[in-house]
Formats: structure tokens, C-alpha cells, sequence
């Protein structure tokens, strides 16, 4: 347990640490933000009702950001060798990867998401849900995501083929909390299309580590 | 069909096999076609689609196609992951562009059956986006093994992505049609028995028995070519190593 402990101490230190990559992630995020009344019009109407819908795409966006450093860093220096032979099963270093992950960039960009609805017009009681739709999210994000950084490892254009390999896997929980969050502002049911997010990220958190764990082992042999 | 990929996974077997194989459901094919698109085009007009009912023939069995195609590269890359096995890797990577070929033409007739039907080339339905989204699957694939130079990584990186996406396609597809859906209800597989007249449903079997042989002869010279171009490969490296 001390080992993981240290091992997602290492991957937060890590995220942190050389530039501040969460600020990064946040500064993009803030930009996308930006972008859509400059592209759409600054009229609160038309803004308002895209807000919710719109601070959720930028997350998703953001989230692809920091996924390539993931594990092409410790790819390129050789820590992932001696991960793959510490006695920790791989499985479990990329879930606490992924978790780290999660801690550094989803968590900073959970708190970004309400800031951003608010401010593109969205209803500030949307913000709790927002919030949690955006931390539950984060752990979707990241765990599928960690996939297809594991995948791209060794691959040319490894950025770019990360985000055109895991935008189709986002399609799901892109919708769930789309749909969980245009409920709620319609005064619909909202919870089952949070109940599916999490249902997402939860099968995302225990299938996602054996694909990673599978992928780096091919991409060391 | 369990003694099929035991009786081909010997490749000597298999050339011999697809040899003859290919060109004869090429010719199955292509005799089915011209008998569904013949029956096709005699077909009366449907009283509310008029002729563009006859896009169906081409769009349907394309959209089915997209769906079965995956599947097959699922199990291809299921077996190339499992029992590492050249040909299964060689089926997988012969399957994706068919695949991609056939959810392109899915959309491609679909939106052109669209905007006579519902005056617009696109709407984000349950349905076409789930075969959009299919589509961006195929293209991940074909992405991440064009970008590996290493053969066998590229082939392991690629089965795992395509389990992963097997597992994901339901998830995709229902979650999308629980976002929205206005496309017509499946009219094959409705409850109590085809809800379509004979005179459109015996065409639209046809065409969908001609685009199945027609992929699997397809499949069959993908997967030659493959062998035969892994074999150059070989051949030409023992021959720089002479």
C-alpha cells in the first residue's frame, strides 16, 4: 500500500512538478471557454442555453491535453522498465498513474468547470452538479484516456494519435453528462444519466488498467 | 463453426483455400447483386418514399456491414492477441478498411437517402451518429498500425484497441440512442416478423447475402495480400542477410 502510496505521490509530484502542467491544462481550458462567445455572440440567450453543454466539451478537450506525457515520459527515460519490475503488477502502477491523473489535472479542472458555465450564462444552481459531473467524469476521462496513451507508445505523431484513438471512447460519458446536465436545467430526471456516468467510469476504472497494463508490456517488448 | 479457424490457421492450408475461395464469392457476389439491385429497381414505388425507397438496397446492408465487419476484427484480434497467430493478425488488419469502407458508404447513401426524406443531409439521430462514431473507430484503428514501424507491436497495440472498442461499440451504440433517436425502428428484426412487403424485403436479403459474400471475398484477397507481403518481406531479408 506504501508502495502505491508513493507511486501516485511520484506521478502527482510529476504532473506538478516541470511547468505546471494542470495550470496548462486550465490555461486551455480557459481559452476554449473564451472562444465560444467570441465564435458564437455574446448574447446571454443564445450563450446560456449552450453553457452547461459547452463547459462539459472543453473539459473533455482539456482532459485529452496532458494524456500523451502520461506514459510517454517514463516511456522515453526508462522508468516504465522498472515499473514493469517492481513488484507491484503493472495493472496496479497504471491505476495509480491514471489516479494521479486524475488528482492533478481532473480535480483542478473539476473545479474550472462550474466557473466556466457560470460565466458562459449557465444557471449557478447547475454548479454542484457540474461539479460532480465533472470529478466523476475526470475519472472516465483519464482511466479510457490512459488507454490510448499506453497504446500510443512508440508511435509516431504520439499526441495526435492518442486524441483520434480515445475521442470515440469519450462519446459515452460525453453524452451522460450532457444528458444528466440539460436535464437538470430542463427540470427533468437527471440522476440516471448521472447514474450511467458513473456506471462508465467505474467499468472504465477496472477494465482500463488491464488494457494499459497490456499495452505497455507490448510496447517494452 | 469452431472447426473454421482450426482448419485455416495453417497458412499452406489457407492459400490453398482462398485461392479458390475468393474469386468464388467474388462471383456469388456479384451474381446476388445484379439479381437484388434487378429485383431492386423492378420493385413498385413505395407509396410514401417514392423511388428513393430503392437507396435502401445499397444502405442498408452497408449499414449491417459496418456492425459485422467490427466483429469480425474483434475476433480476429481476440484470436491474434491470444494465440498470437499470424493469420488472425493478418485477418485483422485486412478487415479494418473494408470496415471503414463499408460505415463510409453507410453514410454516405444514408445522407443521400436523407435529404429527399427528411430535407436535410444530416441530422445528429441516434442511429447515424453511432455509425459515425463506428467510423472513428475503423479510423483509430488504421491510425495506430499505420504509426507503429515494428509489425508485431503494431499488431498487439492494434488487437488491443480493437477489444477495447468491442467492448465500448454497445456501450457506444445504446448510450447514443439514449441521447436521441428519430431514425425509423429497425423494420428487419421488428417484433412479430419483417414489417416490410415481400417484393422490398426479398431484394434487400439479396443485397445483404451480396455484400456479405462480397466482404468475404474482399477479406480473403486482403488477407493473401498480406501473406504475400509479409513473405516478401521475409524473402528479401534473408536475402539482404545472404
Amino acid at each position: 500500500m506504501s508502495r502505491l502510496g508513493a507511486l501516485l505521490g511520484r506521478e502527482i509530484a510529476l504532473a506538478w512538478g516541470k511547468g505546471g502542467g494542470p495550470l496548462v491544462t486550465l490555461g486551455f481550458y480557459a481559452g476554449v471557454a473564451t472562444f465560444l462567445p467570441l465564435a458564437i455572440g455574446p448574447e446571454p440567450t443564445r450563450l446560456a442555453a449552450i453553457a452547461p453543454g459547452a463547459a462539459w466539451v472543453a473539459l473533455a478537450l482539456a482532459s485529452l491535453l496532458s494524456l500523451d506525457r502520461l506514459f510517454e515520459r517514463d516511456y522515453e527515460d526508462g522508468a516504465l522498465d522498472l515499473l514493469i519490475l517492481s513488484p507491484i503488477p503493472l495493472e496496479l502502477t497504471c491505476l495509480a498513474k491514471c489516479a494521479g491523473q486524475w488528482l492533478a489535472t481532473g480535480a483542478p479542472l473539476a473545479l474550472a468547470a462550474p466557473v466556466a458555465a457560470i460565466a458562459l450564462g449557465a444557471n449557478p444552481e447547475l454548479a454542484p452538479l457540474i461539479f460532480a459531473c465533472a470529478l466523476l467524469g475526470g475519472v472516465a476521462f483519464a482511466f479510457i484516456g490512459g488507454i490510448g496513451a499506453a497504446l500510443s507508445l512508440g508511435a509516431r505523431r504520439g499526441g495526435l494519435l492518442t486524441a483520434v484513438i480515445v475521442l470515440p471512447l469519450f462519446v459515452p460519458p460525453v453524452i451522460f453528462g450532457g444528458g444528466a446536465l440539460d436535464a437538470f436545467s430542463t427540470g427533468l430526471p437527471w440522476k440516471g444519466g448521472f447514474a450511467f456516468l458513473g456506471a462508465y467510469a467505474a467499468a472504465a476504472l477496472a477494465l482500463g488498467p488491464v488494457a494499459m497494463a497490456a499495452a505497455c508490456r507490448n510496447a517494452l517488448s | 463453426m469452431t472447426w473454421a479457424p482450426a482448419f485455416l490457421s495453417n497458412p499452406e492450408r489457407f492459400m490453398a483455400f482462398s485461392r479458390w475461395a475468393a474469386p468464388m464469392f467474388g462471383v456469388i457476389a456479384a451474381a446476388l447483386a445484379a439479381w437484388g439491385l434487378y429485383l431492386g429497381f423492378t420493385a413498385p414505388e413505395d407509396y410514401q418514399q417514392g423511388q428513393t425507397v430503392r437507396i435502401m438496397f445499397i444502405h442498408v446492408p452497408a449499414a449491417q456491414m459496418s456492425m459485422f465487419v467490427y466483429l469480425c476484427l474483434g475476433v480476429a484480434s481476440f484470436l491474434s492477441l491470444i494465440f498470437r497467430h499470424v493469420l488472425a493478425d493478418a485477418a485483422a488488419q485486412a478487415a479494418a478498411p473494408l470496415g471503414a469502407a463499408f460505415t463510409f458508404l453507410a453514410l454516405v447513401t444514408g445522407s443521400l437517402w436523407g435529404r429527399p426524406m427528411w430535407g436535410t443531409w444530416w441530422v445528429w439521430d441516434g442511429r447515424l451518429t453511432s455509425v459515425l462514431v463506428m467510423f472513428l473507430l475503423y479510423i483509430a484503428y488504421i491510425a495506430l498500425r499505420a504509426s507503429m514501424d515494428d509489425e508485431q507491436k503494431a499488431a498487439r497495440a492494434g488487437a488491443i484497441l480493437a477489444l477495447v472498442g468491442s467492448i465500448n461499440l454497445p456501450i457506444i451504440h445504446y448510450s447514443v440512442e439514449w441521447w436521441n433517436s428519430l431514425h425509423q425502428g429497425s423494420s428487419l428484426f421488428a417484433k412479430g416478423g419483417p414489417a416490410m412487403a415481400t417484393v422490398f424485403l426479398v431484394p434487400l436479403l439479396l443485397m445483404s447475402l451480396a455484400y456479405m459474400s462480397a466482404f468475404g471475398s474482399l477479406w480473403l484477397v486482403g488477407i493473401r495480400g498480406e501473406v504475400w507481403r509479409r513473405r516478401a518481406e521475409a524473402a528479401a531479408l534473408r536475402a539482404a542477410q545472404a
